[in-house]
């Protein structure tokens, strides 16, 4: 069995070695890396288990930012040549791009966000992956070969470093058609200082807010609680009253705080897909219909602009 | 005046989708099914480029056939023509298989300019089969599209990877898909809605549309769904807001989070 490693943050093609590792180990397989032209240590790939680093040049490419269209063409020209039985690509959002055309391309199958992959027996690989607007696990089993698997970073732990350097980085060729699109123009965005995602403490606030001048009452919660600030869905991206970074659900940041406090957020799924696997969940909302209080450890049936104010008292009160 | 397609899928409403508490399987039967989320965007964005150029809209909709009664939504909403692919073993296909039918079916639409999705599905949010019919047609795309600018023979298509924006020049062909945020779905009026339902709908199946069975093989198979559920202790504090939030900060301090916490 081949399995190819394709991933343009070398972090994430050192966490899928580890994976790929795992599984051609048990059947005698090799794993070849398709190296990506801004990895500045292509060699290291080797301490991480690759059996092979391919990395590819084509005088077609675009400068500038690459192109999906292009990578993915590169990488089916690479399956030409290698035959693999699996194609790992790292679960970004070029990545699930590169991944999908990919497939198209190749009419394989393809599962993209894989949260697991394993072997069954010596056959057949299986992946896990959330469906249902993160409400569902789904179990699924590869009936052919080639197939497509993007995995996001973080979920597989890499391997200890070898420190046998294991080869050469070979240097090869792949035709690739000129593009029939450009990338004109790219800008910087402005992007909130916050990291949600490790805060020990989240304050999240949703429709229930009237108003943006409010906000001042939710940010000054989070500041006693020694916490940050999160909205939901419409907050940051149909009020955009807070940036995106702000922004907890399933197409925005997950977090997994120790206290996370929901104050005026119904708690559609998606919303609860972003904050799950926090520790202890609290929420605020006068609907006692509202779902969140299903997902709450604690929660207060009242009007966030009555019960926030007497929160504050509470917490400034005690020692 | 340029040709667009617009694929849209139909799905279960996700939000309405329950576990079972015994098999800890989510309950899909006689969940209500509607248009997927981003495809109504999909479908707004094609109403304003043919706004702006002129044109026809052509929506393609794959699914079991439950699933056609849905697309009067997109009817009402303003498409020209409405394609629905079905097969009465259509919930057996998988990606690959959908994505042949798909492709296929936009083949009989002739020559097209502009090919619209929502970048995912909102029961799967993989964001697979947009870019992987434009993978298997051998055509340009973008996913997860912002801000959509067409012209005559090319679409400017605007996209945010993390803190860069990205700005790309596609000629005609394209394929894009298009996030929630790009525009708000109209909502069809009463007289558009009952004018829906008597537009008609054309049928495909996949032998008129010239695929084998044997082309429609899965790849994978499904083995099970698990419903993931959340154990909490839910413990609602009904009283009036001083004696609820003095019980909820004082639960707060018994679990210990409250660390240093008030000054």
């Amino acid at each position: 069995m081949t399995i190819l490693v394709f991933s343009e943050q070398d972090t994430t093609v050192n966490e899928l070695l580890a994976k790929s590792k795992e599984i051609a180990g048990s059947i005698d397989g090799q794993v070849v890396v398709i190296g990506f032209p801004g990895s500045a240590h292509p060699e290291n790939f080797f301490k991480h288990g690759a059996d092979r680093v391919v990395m590819p040049s084509s005088p077609g490419l675009s400068a500038g930012a690459p192109l999906s269209v292009q990578y993915s063409e590169i990488l089916q020209n690479a399956c030409a040549e290698f035959k693999p039985e699996v194609i790992m690509i790292g679960s970004t959002r070029w990545g699930k791009e590169v991944a999908a055309r990919l497939a198209g391309a190749l009419g394989c199958g393809c599962a993209l966000d894989c949260t697991s992959v394993s072997m069954d027996g010596q056959k057949a690989i299986v992946v896990e992956r959330l469906v249902l607007g993160g409400n569902a696990n789904s179990r699924e089993l590869f009936t052919s070969f080639p197939a497509v698997i993007t995995v996001p970073a973080k979920v597989i732990p890499c391997l200890p470093e070898a420190s046998s350097p294991g080869g050469e980085v070979e240097h090869r060729q792949f035709e690739v058609s000129p593009a029939r699109m450009s990338l004109v123009k790219t800008t910087k965005r402005e992007v909130a200082g916050v990291k949600l995602d490790l805060a020990n403490v989240v304050v999240s606030f949703g429709r229930g807010l009237k108003a943006k001048d409010d906000i001042r009452m939710i940010s000054d919660l989070a500041a006693a609680l020694h916490g940050e600030m999160g909205c939901s869905r419409p907050i940051a991206a149909d009020l955009k009253w807070l940036p995106k970074e702000h922004w907890v659900g399933l197409s925005g940041i997950k977090v997994k705080p120790k206290v996370y406090v929901a104050c005026g957020i119904s708690g559609q799924i998606q919303h609860l897909a972003g904050m799950r696997d926090s520790g202890i969940i609290v929420a605020i909302n006068k609907d006692k219909d509202a779902p969140i209080f299903k997902a709450a450890d604690y929660g207060i049936i009242g009007d966030i602009y009555k019960v926030v104010p007497e929160m504050m008292n509470q917490l400034k009160t005690c020692h | 005046m340029v040709n667009i397609a617009v694929l849209a899928k139909v799905t279960v409403d996700v939000q309405a989708v329950k576990v079972d508490a015994e098999t800890n399987e989510p309950i899909l039967r006689g969940v209500p099914l509607k248009i997927s989320d981003f495809d109504r965007n999909a479908m707004e964005e094609a109403l304003k480029i043919k706004a702006k150029l002129g044109g026809k809209i052509s929506v393609v909709t794959a699914g079991p056939p439950e699933a056609k009664d849905q697309m009067r939504q997109l009817i009402a909403m303003g498409a020209d023509e409405a394609h629905f692919v079905t097969d009465v073993s259509f919930t057996s296909l998988d990606y690959s298989a959908v994505c042949r039918l798909l492709v296929a079916a936009l083949a009989k639409l002739g020559k097209l300019d502009i090919i619209l999705a929502g970048e995912a599905s909102i029961d799967q949010y993989s964001g697979q089969m947009g870019p992987r019919i434009a993978g298997a047609m051998g055509i340009p795309s973008v996913s997860y599209a912002r801000k959509i600018t067409p012209d005559k023979d090319a679409v400017l298509v605007e996209r945010e990877m993390g803190d860069i924006i990205e700005e790309y020049n596609i000629p005609y062909p394209a394929l894009v898909t298009v996030n929630k945020e790009i525009n708000e779905p109209r909502l069809p009026n009463m007289m558009q809605i009952i004018g829906a339902s008597k537009k008609p709908i054309t049928e495909w199946r996949p032998d008129t549309l010239g695929v084998p069975a044997e082309k429609l093989a899965p790849m994978s198979r499904l083995l099970g769904l698990k419903g993931i559920t959340m154990k909490r202790k839910n413990v609602i504090f009904t009283d009036e807001p001083p004696a609820a939030a003095q019980k909820l900060v004082e639960a707060l301090r018994k679990e210990g989070v409250l660390g240093g916490g008030a000054q």
